[in-house]
C-alpha cells in the first residue's frame, strides 16, 4: 500500500487530526507539569479516569461525559488535600489513583459485560476515533490552549519560583487550580490516543526531551509540541503498517526521540 | 506617614510562637539591617511584610493600607534567597526572569509590551548584566544570578526593596559591589531597603537603622543609638557591636570626605 492510499483513509485522517491536537496540548501542559515536579499527576488522574469510565459504561453513559467532570473533581480534591491536610502531593495522587483503579475493577466485575470496552480504554485506540470525538478533541484542545495562553505569564512565574510569584501578588492557589484542571481535561482527552496506562508518557516524554536541547522556555514549548506531534503521527503510521497497537507505538517513538535528545545533549 | 507600619503582631505555628508583640515603623528612605540568630523570626517577619504569611493578631499597614487589602505589589521589590528559591531546571533567560517583576502591574492576559521590554533591559543594565539577557539563568554564576534577581526586584521601580540574605553565595568583591549598588538605589531614588543579614560587616557599612529580632523586638533604631547602647553589647557581644560601629563610623567619615 502506498502512502497516498494510506492517507486517503478517513479513519487515518481523523486519527492524525485529533492525535495532533492532543499531542500539542499534552506537550505544552506537560512542560509546566514536569518543571513543577507534578509529572505523575497525569498517571494518577488517568487511573481515576479508569474508575470514571467504568462508571460511565456501568450506567450506559458515554464514558468521556462521566470522566471529564469526575476527573476534574478529583484533581481539585488532590489539590485541596495537598494544601489543607498538609499531605505531600505524591501521596494525595497515590490515594486517588488507587481509589480510581479499585472502583473500576469492582464495577467491571459487577457488570459482567463491558470488560472488553474497558480494556480498549486501558491501551487506547486512536484509529477507532469517531468524527464526533475528533470535533470534541479539537474544541477542548483549543479551549485548553487558549486558557494556557491567557495565564501564560502567571504559569511561567509560579513554575519558576512560586514564593516569589506569591510575593508579587499572583494568586498562586488559583494558578495551581487552573493548571491542575487543565491537566484533568487533557488526561481524559489523551486516553483516546494512548490509553489510560500510557497517558503520562505523552505528558512527560516530549517535555523532558525538549528540556534537553532547548535554550529558553518558549523554544522548549515549541520543541516539546513538535516532538509530541511527530511521535503521534509516526506512531499511528507505524502501528498501521506493522499492525501493532497505536498507543504503544506512539510511546515507543517518544522514547526513541528522548534517547536522541539525550545523545544530542551529550555531544553538544 | 510611615511606608510600613507594624503594630503588635504575633505569629506562630500551632503552639509554637515565632514572633511576639512586634511593633515598628519604617520611614521612606530607611536602609534597615534585619539581624538576629537562626530561628529568631527574621524570614517570617519578611514573609508577613510580603503578605506570604498572616499574623495571628496585630496589624501590618503598607503605605497606610492594611496588608490584606493592599494590592500595589509593584511598589515592593523582593529578592529571595537565591539558593532556596527558584527552579534550577527551568530554562528561563535572564530577560524573561527580570521581566517577571512587571507582572504585578499588568492586567490579564498580562502581555509584556515594548515599554516593558525596554524597562527590563534598563533594569538589567542598571546591575551590569544586560549582556547576559539571552543566557539561561541556571547557567549563570551566583553573583550574576543575584544581579538578575535584583533587576527583577527593581524593574517595576519599587519604593520598598526587601532582600533576604542577599550576600549568600557571593564572594567579598561581588558582595561589596552588590551592596554599593543597593546603597546607590537607596540614595538616588530614596528607595526604602530592608535586608536580612548574618554578616555584621555589612550592617555598619551600609545600613542607617538596625532591627534586632529574637522572637521579640530587641532593638530598633539608628546605628548611632545602637552603638551607644550598653544593653546591645550584652545581646550582640562586644566584638560584633564594635565591628558594626567601627565600620559605620569609617564609612560615614569616608562619605563625608567625598
Amino acid at each position: 500500500m502506498d502512502l497516498l492510499h494510506f492517507l486517503s483513509f478517513s479513519f487515518i485522517q481523523r486519527a492524525y487530526i485529533a492525535g495532533g491536537f492532543i499531542a500539542i496540548l499534552c506537550a505544552v501542559l506537560g512542560l509546566f507539569l514536569v518543571l513543577r515536579k507534578l509529572s505523575l499527576i497525569g498517571d494518577g488522574l488517568s487511573h481515576v479516569s479508569f474508575g470514571a469510565i467504568a462508571l460511565g459504561l456501568f450506567f450506559g453513559f458515554y464514558p468521556f461525559y462521566v470522566a471529564v467532570p469526575l476527573v476534574l473533581l478529583s484533581s481539585f480534591l488532590i489539590l485541596k488535600l495537598t494544601e489543607k491536610a498538609k499531605i505531600y502531593g505524591d501521596a494525595a495522587i497515590g490515594i486517588f489513583s488507587s481509589v480510581g483503579i479499585a472502583g473500576g475493577v469492582i464495577l467491571a466485575s459487577l457488570s459482567r459485560g463491558f470488560n472488553v470496552d474497558l480494556f480498549s480504554y486501558l491501551f487506547g485506540n486512536i484509529l477507532a476515533i469517531s468524527a464526533g470525538e475528533v470535533i470534541f478533541s479539537i474544541i477542548l484542545s483549543v479551549v485548553v490552549l487558549i486558557v494556557i495562553w491567557f495565564f501564560y505569564n502567571d504559569l511561567f512565574s509560579v513554575t519558576f519560583d512560586e514564593s516569589y510569584a506569591k510575593a508579587t501578588g499572583i494568586k498562586t492557589g488559583a494558578v495551581n487550580a487552573v493548571l491542575i484542571s487543565l491537566t484533568a481535561v487533557t488526561v481524559v482527552l489523551a486516553i483516546k490516543v494512548v490509553g489510560i496506562m500510557l497517558v503520562s508518557a505523552l505528558l512527560i516524554m516530549p517535555a523532558v526531551a525538549a528540556l534537553q536541547i532547548s535554550k529558553g522556555f518558549k523554544s522548549a514549548m515549541f520543541i516539546s509540541a513538535l516532538f509530541a506531534v511527530i511521535s503521534v503521527l509516526v506512531g499511528i503510521t507505524v502501528s498501521f503498517f506493522l499492525n501493532i497497537p497505536a498507543g504503544g507505538a506512539v510511546v515507543m517513538v517518544n522514547a526513541f526521540i528522548l534517547l536522541l535528545s539525550f545523545i544530542f545533549k551529550r555531544r553538544s | 506617614m510611615p511606608v510600613i507600619s507594624v503594630k503588635n503582631i504575633d505569629f506562630g505555628y500551632g503552639s509554637t510562637s515565632v514572633l511576639e508583640n512586634i511593633s515598628f515603623d519604617v520611614e521612606r528612605g530607611d536602609y534597615i539591617a534585619l539581624v538576629g540568630h537562626n530561628g529568631s523570626g527574621k524570614t517570617t517577619l519578611i514573609k508577613i511584610l510580603l503578605g506570604l504569611e498572616k499574623c495571628r493578631q496585630g496589624s501590618v499597614k503598607i503605605f497606610g493600607e492594611e496588608i490584606n487589602k493592599f494590592d500595589h505589589w509593584d511598589k515592593i521589590g523582593y529578592l529571595p534567597q537565591v539558593t532556596s528559591s527558584f527552579n534550577p531546571l527551568f530554562p528561563a533567560t535572564a530577560e524573561e526572569v527580570a521581566s517577571l517583576g512587571l507582572l504585578s502591574k499588568k492586567r490579564y492576559p498580562k502581555r509584556l509590551n515594548k515599554n516593558d521590554k525596554a524597562a527590563t533591559k534598563k533594569a538589567l543594565a542598571m546591575f551590569g548584566v544586560e549582556n547576559l539577557k539571552d543566557r539561561l539563568v541556571s547557567e549563570l554564576s551566583g553573583g550574576q544570578q543575584q544581579r538578575v534577581f535584583l533587576a527583577r526586584a527593581m524593574v517595576s521601580g519599587p519604593e520598598i526593596l526587601i532582600l533576604d540574605e542577599p550576600s549568600t553565595g557571593l564572594d567579598p568583591q561581588a558582595r561589596d559591589s552588590f551592596f554599593e549598588i543597593i546603597k546607590k538605589v537607596n540614595q538616588d531614588k530614596k528607595t526604602t531597603v530592608i535586608f536580612i543579614t548574618h554578616d555584621v560587616g555589612n550592617v555598619g557599612k551600609y545600613a542607617n537603622k538596625i532591627l534586632f529580632l529574637d522572637r521579640q523586638l530587641i532593638f530598633y533604631g539608628k546605628l548611632s543609638e545602637f552603638c551607644e547602647s550598653g544593653e546591645m553589647t550584652g545581646h550582640f557581644g562586644e566584638f560584633s557591636q564594635h565591628l558594626i560601629c567601627h565600620q559605620h563610623h569609617e564609612h560615614h567619615q569616608h562619605e563625608s570626605k567625598e
